[in-house]
């Protein structure tokens, strides 16, 4: 069992007080974890109404793990991402601006109460992030060197010198072969996989406590994506930074993740070492997932089970399970839950925790005997 | 212009008072002030004598220009044999020696013309004026192949069947001019022509070197005989004339010469030539067509002592071609005069001081001739009303009693004509005659109107147009408009094709004639026997609204200039 | 890079001998075809028979159309002799055409006044390039907001308002009421001070034309910058605000500025017809305007020259700024 898992049980305490978007008292004791967030909520306005990105997540991460966030599109990881990095807010100004509430706590600071400027200081230097896209998240006019150059340079006060000196040590580290001829190489003269490289370097450039990679390898080739997650997993032993890796893909965190956190819906439905969710699932929703993750270890004997129908509005969040419209096991009794009761996070002890109105015994049942033989 | 700009820039000016007028030393010399009589008389030389513009010269070349404000400047760096005297108003017209000792004389046949010249008469280089040089400037007008432009009225004079082709082809000279020493000219009509000298003070019969002509390019830097010479010039954009220190005072009674500098600036927007005329940052401008009407408002209202309000040589006039059914019949063509409200058309026109007064006959006030009492359709007697009565009565007559259709054209570049064929069309209406309007390219006029078999194909009944004399004189206003061997297939002006055989005679009289008064007498009749035919319907004598800065003395207007400005005697204080 | 550049200016070479022979097709051969005399269109308003004549033998009309055009492509290069009428006019190299009207040689005409045009569109682009971008920049930046609003409304006036209307306007106001600057055009030779004090009303007032669109095209592109991932980098690397929207936005929304500017000034070579009327600024568009009102047709022939000269260089200088800006535009 490991220290991340012990979080979660912060986690459900939290859930257990949030309702509806609530400003949460910022009073709250700093935690002792070194990423924590509390009831995080994301809403963006729309004109039809809010969207509820992200609808009371909480979870908690040590230095040196790697807690991997699985969903679909549109489940609410990417936002929960970039709300730790503080990017929501930058540059929005008005009836643009998102509402976020909740807490964020890395490294004893809270976050989203904290000034502007301060979080800025923090972004790129104590917590970075790896996007999904390395052509369109490096800016097409300028070289890799000088993109490089600038994100060390804002946080340290170097020469341009020094500056280009680390920016190659860092593009070597990442495997760059030649790092002091490609430094001056523009974006478009990388390969996909080298430029996402280069994107690692720059993240890692500062040596951050905490690097968030959104889709790191979903923009790649197949051989690529491994390589790039070696590194992404020689880099965290080497740096000892906290990890959170965002995909959809459950592969990628099967091989990095110490602890995996389901979303569905802009919440949590399950949450656990990555051994319990991958061989004791006990949400539909991570059944789904699961069956539909191509495995190269194993003959596909059996067809895939795909999860069937489309996420949940954000908008209309329906009263009740986000996942009901789409559960294969809707009709399985329920024991007196109405359909309006929204399932809360419940320990179901090892600190797995999961948001489902069946019972135990039935999801361990339907695992055991309907999934995990067609897996 | 919009209208919302004009009034935003009334009301402006409003509050902004009179502008550069007040501070300047002394008050413009009054309304009028310049109208038959000397605004501001002095003899104090020195300064520099400021025009602005919005259209250049045809040609500063003296044998190519043909625009009257170019002739009055042309004065500055140029002399004739004989030229016109110094003095306000009808004064102007007489004629004075010049390069010459004195007046022509004249051979009892009137056919020869012989003159001396003035002992100290020079170019700018000091060499001195010989006859040469002056049968060579009036040989120019024969290169028309080079040099077109100019008028040739001494070619036509001289040389009716165009034998002789020109100095730059045929170096011997005509032998119609003779230079039997340098000092003496002699010229030998083949007819009789009673306006002679008058043409011979025409620029374009001004000396010219010979190895001073730089041919087409003589206009960019013409060789100065006057008191002025150019010292620079750009085509569209301004010129500058510095004194002629060649130039003597004693040998030219006729230029007072003035400033020591005359500068022209061109610019390309009327309105703001007004504005620095109202400003004080230009003293004249040299186009002398008026002010527009903003510009004209201001004036008119704030400084008034700062304008003159001139008869000019020029007249409006509508003309029926006797081609275009059905103004083939003399009645319906006094329908239309009768019928049309020529108050209407003088409002159309901006009024009696923009516009001028009604015409009631086809010569204008400053050529010799006129008369005032001649007004045979009563266009003044009735107070400028339409006479419907009698419209009607010549419609009956003209076999059209319920009226009829025509095209009526006009020139797009002329504002005054465009609003006048609409005052003309909504007069007409109330006699049953439809108009209807066809504004073609003023720019392509000889092509167009002057052109018959197009006038007629066009089926252009009612024409409107503008003339003023090249020479005042009978001759120089009337033969092209009114003699029937003037009827050309292009370039025409005889737009009503009038052949008339007492007109023809008529002019033939008067031309022969050596009285100017006796010719004039002629003229008038001629011109009774045009209205009579009721070839013409005039509209107004043009009146022209014109801008005297505060600085300028001697300024009067000449009716040598078609009573324009006599510029070389204007000078500043 | 060298290559790309002569092959580009050989097609900017071969698309001026183009316009040439369209130029030449246009006044001389097509006026044949539809049984006008070019030399009535060369002669101005004398249609005086001589001097249609006269203009003739000089132009050689006469002549077989390839020796025209001939003669025609000679004096661009060497120069060129009119000779008729016992009158020979010498047009020195590059012999742009001569007007019989004025008796001009084009050329002189041509580079008398292009620099007149150049110091009113190059001092314009300034104002507006300035005034443009801040408000497109801060109109993005501020999206919705009463500014945006505002500013917005204000360059849709500056799109819709004639340069008549504003300058007569400003004259009124600014040179005339208050006497802040000149109304009157002084050659910057003659005296700079004045030269400036004359040029600040019709570079702004042509700035207010040009710099609407800027501001709307700015405020366009910004809009679409903003939402790149790129820019979403620069945030999490921790930039600053203004380093990310004057280094990073800026970049790249300077790109399709940077292409109408290049289009924009080429044609305004052709002259602002209406700035340089309504101020009276002595430039090509001025010449152009008269040379069309008097049928001066060596001229407008010149001005045309002159303008599709600016309009293909002006692409090809915007070409090779785009390989200088964007690293992806490989200029081979």
């Amino acid at each position: 069992m490991s220290d991340a898992a012990d979080s979660a049980a912060g986690a459900q305490s939290a859930e257990a007080a949030a309702g509806e978007p609530v400003e949460t008292t910022k009073a709250s004791a700093p935690p002792s974890s070194f990423l924590e967030v509390r009831d995080l909520h994301v809403h963006f306005p729309t004109q039809d109404g809010w969207v509820k990105s992200v609808d009371g997540l909480s979870f908690r991460l040590e230095k040196g793990k790697t807690l991997g966030i699985v969903g679909e599109s549109g489940s609410g990881k990417s936002v929960t991402s970039l709300g730790i990095m503080g990017l929501h807010t930058v540059g929005q100004y008005g009836r643009q601006r998102p509402h976020l509430s909740g807490e964020i706590w890395l490294d004893g600071k809270e976050l989203l109460g904290a000034e502007p400027d301060e979080v800025r200081k923090l972004r790129g230097r104590e917590m970075s992030m790896i996007f999904q896209d390395p052509l369109s998240a490096l800016h097409p006019y300028f070289t890799i060197g000088n993109q490089i150059v600038e994100a060390y340079r804002v946080h340290h006060s170097v020469t341009k010198k020094e500056a280009r000196r680390r920016a190659v040590e860092l593009l070597d580290r990442v495997g760059i072969p030649q790092p002091d001829k490609r430094v001056d190489s523009y974006p478009h003269e990388f390969s996909g996989g080298m430029r996402q490289r280069a994107m690692i370097a720059m993240s890692l450039v500062n040596n951050p406590e905490l690097l968030i990679a959104d889709e790191p390898t979903t923009a790649l080739d197949v051989t690529v994506q491994a390589q790039i997650l070696d590194l992404i997993r020689d880099l965290q032993k080497e740096f000892g930074s906290a990890v959170v890796i965002i995909t959809h893909d459950l592969g990628v965190v099967a091989e990095l993740s110490d602890d995996i956190l389901v979303m569905y819906g802009g919440r949590c439905v399950e949450y656990g070492t990555a051994e319990k969710v991958f061989y004791e699932p006990q949400h539909p929703y991570t059944w789904g997932l699961l069956g539909s993750m191509p495995r190269i270890d194993r003959e596909r004997t059996e067809r895939l089970v795909p999860v069937k129908g489309s996420p949940p509005s954000l908008i209309n969040v329906p009263s009740g399970c986000a996942f009901n419209p789409r559960c294969p096991y809707a009709d399985v009794p329920k024991g007196g839950v109405t359909r309006t009761e929204r399932p809360e996070l419940r320990d179901l002890g090892g600190g797995h925790y999961s948001a489902c109105h069946m019972s135990q015994e039935d999801r361990t049942r339907i695992w055991d005997e309907e999934i995990a033989p067609k897996l | 212009m919009s209208a919302l700009t004009a009034a935003v820039l009334v009301a402006t000016a409003a509050c902004g008072g009179g502008g550069g007028s007040e501070d300047s030393e002394g008050k413009a010399a009054g309304y009028n002030a310049g109208v038959d009589k000397v605004a501001n008389p002095s003899d104090k030389k020195g300064g520099t004598l400021k025009y602005v513009g919005v259209q250049d010269a045809d040609s500063w070349d003296t044998t190519r220009m043909y625009y009257g404000f170019a002739f009055s400047f042309s004065r500055y760096y140029s002399r004739t044999l004989v030229s016109y005297t110094g003095a306000p108003g009808q004064k102007s017209i007489e004629l004075k020696p010049d390069l010459a000792k004195e007046t022509a004389k004249i051979s009892d046949d009137g056919k020869t013309y012989t003159y001396t010249l003035k002992d100290d008469v020079t170019w700018e280089d000091g060499k001195e004026i010989t006859s040469e040089d002056v049968k060579y400037g009036i040989q120019r007008q024969w290169a028309q192949k080079t040099l077109a432009g100019g008028p040739v009225y001494v070619r036509d004079v001289l040389d009716p069947d165009s034998k002789y082709k020109g100095p730059y082809e045929d170096k011997d000279g005509i032998d119609a001019i003779e230079t039997p020493d340098k000092k003496t000219i002699v010229f030998k009509l083949p007819e009789r022509n009673g306006d002679f000298e008058q043409m011979l003070a025409m620029p374009t019969n001004a000396p010219v070197r010979e190895d001073k002509d730089t041919k087409s390019k003589y206009g960019l830097k013409p060789f100065s005989s006057g008191p002025y010479k150019f010292k620079n010039y750009t085509p569209n954009k301004g010129l500058t004339l510095v004194r002629n220190t060649e130039w003597k005072r004693g040998s030219d009674p006729l230029r007072k010469a003035l400033p020591d500098q005359v500068k022209l600036t061109l610019l390309t927007n009327p309105d703001e030539r007004d504005n620095r005329l109202l400003n004080g940052d230009a003293d004249l401008d040299i186009n002398q067509r008026g002010m527009e009407a903003q510009g004209r408002q201001k004036a008119l209202s704030q400084n008034k002592e700062n304008v003159d309000n001139p008869q000019t040589g020029f007249i409006s006039y509508a003309v029926f071609p006797k081609s275009v059914k059905p103004f083939d019949d003399i009645h319906c063509r006094k329908a239309v005069i009768y019928g049309t409200d020529h108050k209407s058309v003088q409002t159309a026109r901006g009024g009696p001081a923009a516009g001028g007064d009604i015409a009631t006959n086809m010569l204008p006030p400053v050529v010799p001739g006129y008369d005032k009492g001649e007004d045979q359709y009563g266009q003044a007697k009735n107070g400028g009303k339409a006479d419907i009565a009698k419209a009607k009565e010549e419609l009956k007559k003209c076999g059209k009693p319920n009226g009829f259709k025509t095209t009526l054209a006009v020139r797009n570049t002329d504002k005054a004509d465009m609003k006048s064929s609409e005052a003309i069309q909504a007069s007409l209406k109330k006699i049953g005659v439809e108009v209807e309007i066809d504004a073609f390219d003023g720019a392509q006029g000889a092509s167009i109107v002057g052109v018959p078999d197009t006038v007629k194909r066009k089926n252009y009944g009612i024409i409107i147009y503008g003339w003023g004399p090249d020479f005042p004189s009978g001759q120089g206003y009337g033969l092209p408009l009114w003699h029937s061997d003037y009827i050309l297939d292009s370039g025409n002006n005889n737009y009503a094709l009038i052949d008339d055989k007492k007109i023809d005679d008529g002019f033939a009289k008067a031309i022969a004639e050596e009285d100017p008064d006796k010719a004039a007498d002629t003229y008038a009749e001629v011109n009774h026997e045009v209205m009579k035919g009721a070839y013409y319907m005039p509209l107004t004598y043009l009146k022209v609204v014109q801008w005297r800065s505060d600085r300028l003395t001697n300024v009067y207007s000449a009716d040598a200039f078609s009573g324009w400005y006599d510029f070389v005697n204007i000078g500043v204080k | 890079m060298l290559t790309y550049l002569i092959r580009r200016l050989f097609a900017v070479a071969v698309m001026l001998v183009v316009i040439v022979l369209a130029v030449f097709c246009i006044f001389f051969l097509i006026p044949k075809w539809t049984g006008t005399d070019p030399a009535l269109m060369f002669v101005g308003k004398q249609a005086d028979k001589e001097a249609i004549e006269g203009v003739r033998e000089k132009l050689g009309l006469a002549d077989p159309v390839l020796l025209q055009l001939l003669e025609f492509f000679k004096g661009i290069f060497v120069g060129r002799d009119y000779t008729g009428g016992g009158d020979t006019i010498h047009c020195s190299a590059p012999c742009f055409g001569y007007s019989f009207r004025n008796e001009q040689e084009i050329w002189p005409v041509l580079t008398d006044r292009l620099p007149v045009t150049l110091s009113l569109a190059l001092g314009a682009a300034v104002v507006w390039l300035i005034i443009g971008l801040a408000i497109g920049v801060l109109s993005a930046l501020k999206r919705g907001s009463l500014w945006d609003r505002a500013a917005m409304t204000v360059a849709l006036g500056g799109v819709s308002l004639p340069v008549y209307f504003t300058g007569l306007i400003s004259l009124a106001l600014f040179a005339y009421q208050l006497g802040w600057v000149n109304n009157a055009f002084t050659p910057l030779e003659e005296n700079p001070a004045q030269w400036f004090s004359g040029m600040v009303l019709p570079w702004i007032t042509l700035a207010f034309l040009f710099g609407a669109m800027y501001a709307r095209l700015s405020r366009a592109t910004m809009l679409e910058v903003m939402g790149e991932d790129y820019i979403r980098t620069a945030r999490a690397k921790g930039l600053r605000e203004p380093v990310v929207i004057g280094k990073h936005a800026m970049r790249s929304t300077m790109t399709p500025v940077l292409t109408l500017l290049g289009i924009d000034l080429g044609a305004l070579m052709g002259g602002a017809i209406l700035t340089e009327t309504t101020f009276s600024i002595p430039g090509l568009g001025q010449a152009v305007l008269k040379a069309i009102n008097e049928r001066d047709l060596p001229l407008i022939l010149g001005v045309t020259l002159i303008t599709a000269t600016a309009v293909v260089l002006a692409n090809l200088i915007v070409d090779l700024l785009y390989g200088v800006i964007d690293p992806r535009v490989r200029l081979a």
